[in-house]
Formats: structure tokens, C-alpha cells, sequence
């Protein structure tokens, strides 16, 4: 299992359209990933889920990942948070 | 026995015009859900696949027509419904729980979908509500569908739209039949079912509070648009009434249609620019039929207020390319981004105050990347030269150095990246703030042009809310101070030989207008509905008598006679030579 710690770093926070596009990536993957935020555990495959994420610009996330293609799937949705969502 | 004729309901005016119509009540809850148990599981798990694809299917055509009418990023909202009813994890949730608990899937959906929505609503921040919304939305359409009912937000022709409150996904499906009227329980002003309404040309009433209660399907329905009023199974007697104002109102709308190649000049020869104030993309239309040439505000947050998010460079330049080619060779003024007090953004603000905090140009000053996207965005789509860009909510000139150095920063930018644009391209800024009206001079010196926003500076001269029940009686357009600071801004402005405009409410007002002519206005700009009968009111009067008119009111010490005065006038100059739509507005 891989642990990743990233921050909102774009204007407007994680909004839907980002949103959608982290269950996107993420539903590529095989490995299971999940977003933890103020004690909440949200599947990362599930776009419902995710919506209920209030995570503003500045908000601090953990993110975990688990399976076979665990290593690809980290880097491409740490790299996703760390554009800004490609908002900035 | 009929029920009560002539119920009479108050609400908000909201969009001006008269109809009468049946009531199609719109309404979007349910009856209630119980936990009926089952026995066939598997036909129940089937009947939840189903409704699952025949709400995708539904959703795919509103999609669609999103896309159309509002472009891809703001359909975006409906891509995510979409996902919601593709999302494994739900689905899966719920067949378990069908399996397991054995009860009605409409039961299960609900509670399951519910409890998102209490997560989502237990945040502070106010979009996540709005995303609430979203999802009960999206809720409701797989329980209608697993109970076989019909495609509910599918309206006839020519009814009048009664629903609670109008999300976009039905302004997009009632743009596409011809509604006649929207009335609303909720709503203000600024709500989405009055500005679509506005920019549609059809009258709609706000706030009515209960009118989904009071009225049913099939109803007679009046509506009087102009004064806020709902006449629901009226007599004979009303309804010919209301039913000769209509056919007044389409007469003297010919009459109106009349005047729109001719100038908005007064009797003695003083011509008048009217230009429009810009909500929507459909209004564009509205603009050539109503005979105005130039747009003198538009508004640029609607860009993002429905897309979420900052709208990127190359999305904005061709929104503000495409305007400037539709109203070329008339002007475009650009406003930039004015975001803040009620129109607040998603992201982690919040203000004990928001009118007197982050807003207009301190929010871009503090957001240089963001408002260095749209001054290049700007400066791009200025090639054919008619577009002119203003500054939101100044309240000192440091202001509008940093924003003349951002745009120098812009322009050498485009230069090197070899991109074209109107070197010369004019900025002014919107003058709302009792500083900056104060010190007219200073900042007409250092701009091309001023405009006046009299909304805004009417709330912060006399300090008070006019969102604010309370106090609302005392936002005075024609408070003396409100009078003698339009003075003020107009006489500095002209002294520099620099433009001057207002694009403030106060200029839809015809009693208004006599007094705005008399102050030395040269330029109005106004909600695109309000033109035909703003030219009405200019072509009755002299700029002689106006601006005594406006000499005299200079020296009045109390709103109340001031209101007077421009009535009297208005009575006695312009409704006595024309009958009927002026009266309608009085």
C-alpha cells in the first residue's frame, strides 16, 4: 500500500469537475484508493463519494493506495492534485 | 361549485409584462417513501436497472441541450449526474442492501442518496449545498423512473411555469417550449429564474412563498409582472381586464418596435447613447431587436458562476471575441470580474461582511494570475478595436496604477508571443463606492472613461442593504445625497472631457431618465427589456426642461420631494402624450 499526503492547491478547491476527473483516473486503476479528510474515508471510485469531500484551496488530504497497479495510479492522481487540477 | 376566484398573491416583480395563462405546477418533490418490503428480489434489483438507464438516458438529452445552450464547461454539472448513476460503489451499495434488507428499491436509493446529501449539508460552505441540490436532483429522477412515472419536467406549450425554484436543468429544458410566465416560491432579483426571465423578455414573479400550494395544475393564472402580482381563477370581469392590458401592452410593443431605428433623442436635438446592460448569451438577440447598438456592461462573473471554477484564457477570449463580432462596430465594455459580496466564490472565504470586504478589484489585485488571464483575454479579443474593459469597485487610485501596470505587463507579454490586439484599448472604471465617487476627478484623470453603478453606490452612500427586509425602505434611489453625487461624478467627469455612464438599475427607471438627462448624462446603459421604453421617454422630452428639472432637485432636501418632482414631471411630460405602456410602469 502506498500513502500520499497532497494539498488544494487551486483556486476553486476540488469542485465537480475535478471531481470527475480523479474518479476517472482512478477508475482505470485496479487498486483501490481512497481520499482520507477530517476523519472521513471516501472510495475514490465513487464520484457521489467524492462530491461530499468539501476540500477548499489550502486543504490537506491523504490518499492511499492499494493493489497491483498501485505505484502508476499514485503518481498519476498525485500528479493531478499538484497541478491544481490544471487550474492554475 | 368552483374554487375561490380572484385569489389574489403578492411576490417580488421580477420581469416585466402581463400574461395569462393554464398554471403548470412544476414540482419537483415526491410523495413519501415508505419501506414496503419485498419478496421478488430479483425483480426488484431488474426494475433498479432500468430506471438507472432510462435516467441516463434522460440525463444524456438534457446533457446535450446543455451543451448547446450553455457551453461545455458549465454542462459539466450534468456530466457528473451522469457519473452518479455509473458510480460502482453506490450501485453496488444499494442492490447489497436491496439483497439484504429485502425492502422497495425506491426505499433503499433514497436512503442511500440521502445520506450523501446529509454529509454534503452538513458543511458550512454554501456550494456544497448547492452540490445537495445536485444530487436530490439526480435522486428524484431514479425514484420517478422505478416508479414508471412519466418524464415529469416535460411542459407544454404556452403555460405558465409555477414551480418552488427553477434549477438550470429545467431553464434548459423551458427554454426549448414557448413558457409564458415563471412564478416562483422562492427567488429574488438575482435568482436564476429572474434573470432568465429577463434576458427571455417573460414576465415572471418571485417569491411568491406558496404559489405551488395555492395553485394546480390546469389552473387560470394571471400574471402582472410589472407590480408583483398573481390573480389565480379569476372572473370574467378580470380576466378581460387584464386581457385589454395585454392586448394595450402588444399595441403599444408595436409601437415600440417602431421606435427601435429611430435615435433616442430628445426634442431639442440632444442625443442619448443607450447601450445595454449583458446577463446572458441569448440576450445578444434581444439586443438587434430592440434597437440598442452598443453594450455598455457586461458581465463577466456569469463566465464561472456556473462552471465552479476560474474559466481559462483561451475559453474567455473566445467568449469576449465572439461579442465583440456580434456587435461590431458598436462597443463592448468588459467588466472584469466582479466577484465578492453576493455573487461569493467556492473557495474558503468567509467574510463577517462581504459588501465591505473581499471584492472587484481587490479581489484580482490579490489574484494577479486571475486577473492576468482575463486582461489577456481581454486584450485578445480586442483586435476589431470596440472593446473597452473596466474596473469593478475601486476605492482608490494606487488601484488603478496596479492595474495599468498588470496591463503594460500584459500587453508586452502578447507582443512578444507575437498575438494581436488594440494597443489603444480604453479602460474605465465603475465608479459605486462613495470614495472613488468623491474623488471623481482624480480618477476620471488617470481613466477614459467613467461609469456609474448606482446600485451598489446607493447601498454604500446611505448604508443600507437593500437584500435587508428591514431596512430596505431606506435604499432611496432618490435620496438627495444620491442626487447631488450623481451631480458630482458627471460634472468632474465631464471637466476631464471623459465619458460618462451609468449602468445602474436607475437607468431602467423612466422617471428616472428626465432627471439622469438633466444631470449631463450623455450615455445609459440598462437591461436590454427597459430600452424601447427608455427611448420613449427620451424622445417626449427637452433637454432644456430636463435639466431644470435636475437644477431644481439639486436644491430639494428630502427624497420625498424629490420622488414627487420626477413624477409630476414625468406625468406631465411624457405619460400625457403616451397612453398606455408608460402608465403600466407606474
Amino acid at each position: 500500500m502506498i500513502e500520499r499526503n497532497v494539498t488544494i492547491i487551486n483556486n476553486a478547491g476540488l469542485h465537480t469537475r475535478p471531481a470527475a476527473t480523479i474518479v476517472k483516473i482512478a477508475s482505470k486503476y485496479k487498486s483501490e484508493f481512497f481520499l482520507f479528510k477530517d476523519g472521513m474515508n471516501i472510495n475514490g471510485k465513487s464520484i457521489i463519494g467524492v462530491m461530499t469531500l468539501a476540500a477548499e484551496k489550502g486543504s490537506h488530504l491523504t490518499l492511499t493506495f492499494d493493489g497491483i497497479d498501485e505505484e502508476q495510479a499514485a503518481a498519476e492522481i498525485t500528479d493531478y492534485f499538484n497541478r491544481g487540477f490544471d487550474e492554475m | 361549485m368552483k374554487k375561490d376566484q380572484n385569489k389574489m398573491l403578492h411576490g417580488i416583480a421580477s420581469a416585466p409584462g402581463v400574461a395569462i395563462a393554464k398554471a403548470h405546477v412544476y414540482l419537483k418533490d415526491r410523495e413519501e417513501i415508505h419501506d414496503t418490503s419485498i419478496t421478488d428480489i430479483d425483480e426488484a434489483v431488474r426494475s433498479l436497472e432500468d430506471a438507472l438507464s432510462k435516467s441516463k438516458k434522460e440525463l444524456l438529452k438534457i446533457f446535450g441541450l446543455a451543451i448547446d445552450k450553455l457551453g461545455e464547461k458549465r454542462a459539466a454539472i450534468f456530466e457528473a449526474q451522469l457519473m452518479i448513476l455509473d458510480d460502482p460503489i453506490l450501485i453496488a451499495n444499494i442492490i447489497k442492501r436491496i439483497r439484504e434488507e429485502k425492502k422497495i428499491p425506491e426505499y433503499i436509493v433514497d436512503d442511500e442518496i440521502s445520506k450523501y446529501q446529509q454529509l454534503m449539508n452538513l458543511s458550512h460552505e454554501t456550494y456544497m449545498k448547492e452540490r445537495s441540490h445536485d444530487i436530490e436532483d439526480i435522486k428524484n429522477r431514479i425514484i420517478r423512473n422505478l416508479r414508471k412515472k412519466k418524464w415529469k419536467s416535460r411542459i407544454e406549450n404556452d403555460v405558465i411555469v409555477v414551480a418552488h425554484s427553477i434549477s438550470p436543468s429545467d431553464t434548459v429544458l423551458f427554454s426549448r417550449v414557448n413558457v409564458k410566465a415563471y412564478l416562483t416560491d422562492l427567488g429574488g432579483l438575482t435568482s436564476h429564474a429572474s434573470i432568465v426571465a429577463r434576458s427571455l423578455n417573460i414576465p415572471a414573479v418571485v417569491g411568491l412563498h406558496d404559489a405551488t400550494n395555492l395553485i394546480e395544475n390546469g389552473d387560470t393564472v394571471i400574471i402582472d409582472g410589472f407590480h408583483g402580482e398573481v390573480i389565480i381563477n379569476p372572473d370574467e370581469e378580470t380576466l378581460n381586464k387584464y386581457q385589454e392590458k395585454i392586448d394595450r401592452l402588444s399595441r403599444s410593443d408595436k409601437e415600440l418596435i417602431e421606435l427601435r431605428d429611430k435615435p433616442a433623442i430628445t426634442i431639442d436635438g440632444k442625443e442619448i447613447k443607450l447601450m445595454a446592460n449583458l446577463d446572458l448569451n441569448e440576450e445578444v438577440e434581444l439586443i438587434f431587436q430592440n434597437g440598442v447598438k452598443g453594450v455598455g456592461l457586461v458581465r463577466t462573473e456569469q463566465l464561472f458562476d456556473e462552471a465552479e471554477s476560474f474559466p481559462e484564457e483561451e475559453e474567455q477570449y473566445l467568449y469576449y471575441k465572439q461579442l465583440s463580432e456580434k456587435i461590431y462596430p458598436d462597443t463592448v465594455i468588459i467588466r472584469a470580474f466582479d466577484i465578492g459580496g453576493d455573487k461569493v466564490l467556492p473557495v474558503d472565504l468567509k467574510e463577517p461582511n462581504p459588501f465591505l470586504g473581499w471584492r472587484g478589484v481587490r479581489l484580482l489585485l490579490d489574484n494577479p494570475n486571475l486577473f492576468r488571464t482575463q486582461i489577456r483575454a481581454v486584450l485578445r479579443a480586442s483586435v476589431n478595436k470596440n472593446i473597452k474593459f473596466m474596473i469593478p469597485m475601486v476605492t482608490e487610485l494606487s488601484e488603478v496604477r496596479k492595474f495599468k501596470q498588470l496591463l503594460e505587463e500584459c500587453k508586452l507579454e502578447l507582443k512578444k508571443e507575437g498575438l494581436p490586439f488594440d494597443k489603444s484599448m480604453k479602460i474605465g472604471v465603475m465608479i459605486e463606492i462613495p470614495s472613488a465617487a468623491v474623488m471623481a476627478k482624480e480618477f476620471a484623470e488617470h481613466v477614459e472613461f467613467l461609469s456609474i453603478g448606482t446600485n451598489d453606490l446607493i447601498q454604500y452612500l446611505l448604508a443600507v442593504d437593500r437584500g435587508n427586509e428591514i431596512v430596505a425602505p431606506l435604499y432611496q434611489e432618490f435620496h438627495p445625497a444620491v442626487v447631488r453625487t450623481l451631480s458630482h461624478i458627471i460634472k468632474e467627469g465631464k471637466k476631464a472631457k471623459k465619458l460618462v455612464s451609468l449602468c445602474g438599475e436607475m437607468s431602467s427607471d423612466p422617471v428616472a431618465i428626465p432627471l439622469l438627462i438633466g444631470l449631463g448624462l450623455d450615455s445609459l446603459s440598462m437591461s436590454v427589456s427597459a430600452v424601447p421604453i427608455i427611448k420613449k421617454v427620451i424622445r417626449n422630452v427637452s433637454y432644456k426642461d430636463c435639466k431644470a428639472l435636475a437644477e431644481k432637485c439639486l436644491t430639494l432636501e428630502t427624497e420625498l420631494e424629490i420622488n414627487n418632482k420626477l413624477h409630476i414631471f414625468f406625468t406631465n411630460n411624457i405619460l400625457s402624450t403616451s397612453e398606455d405602456f408608460l402608465g403600466e410602469i407606474q
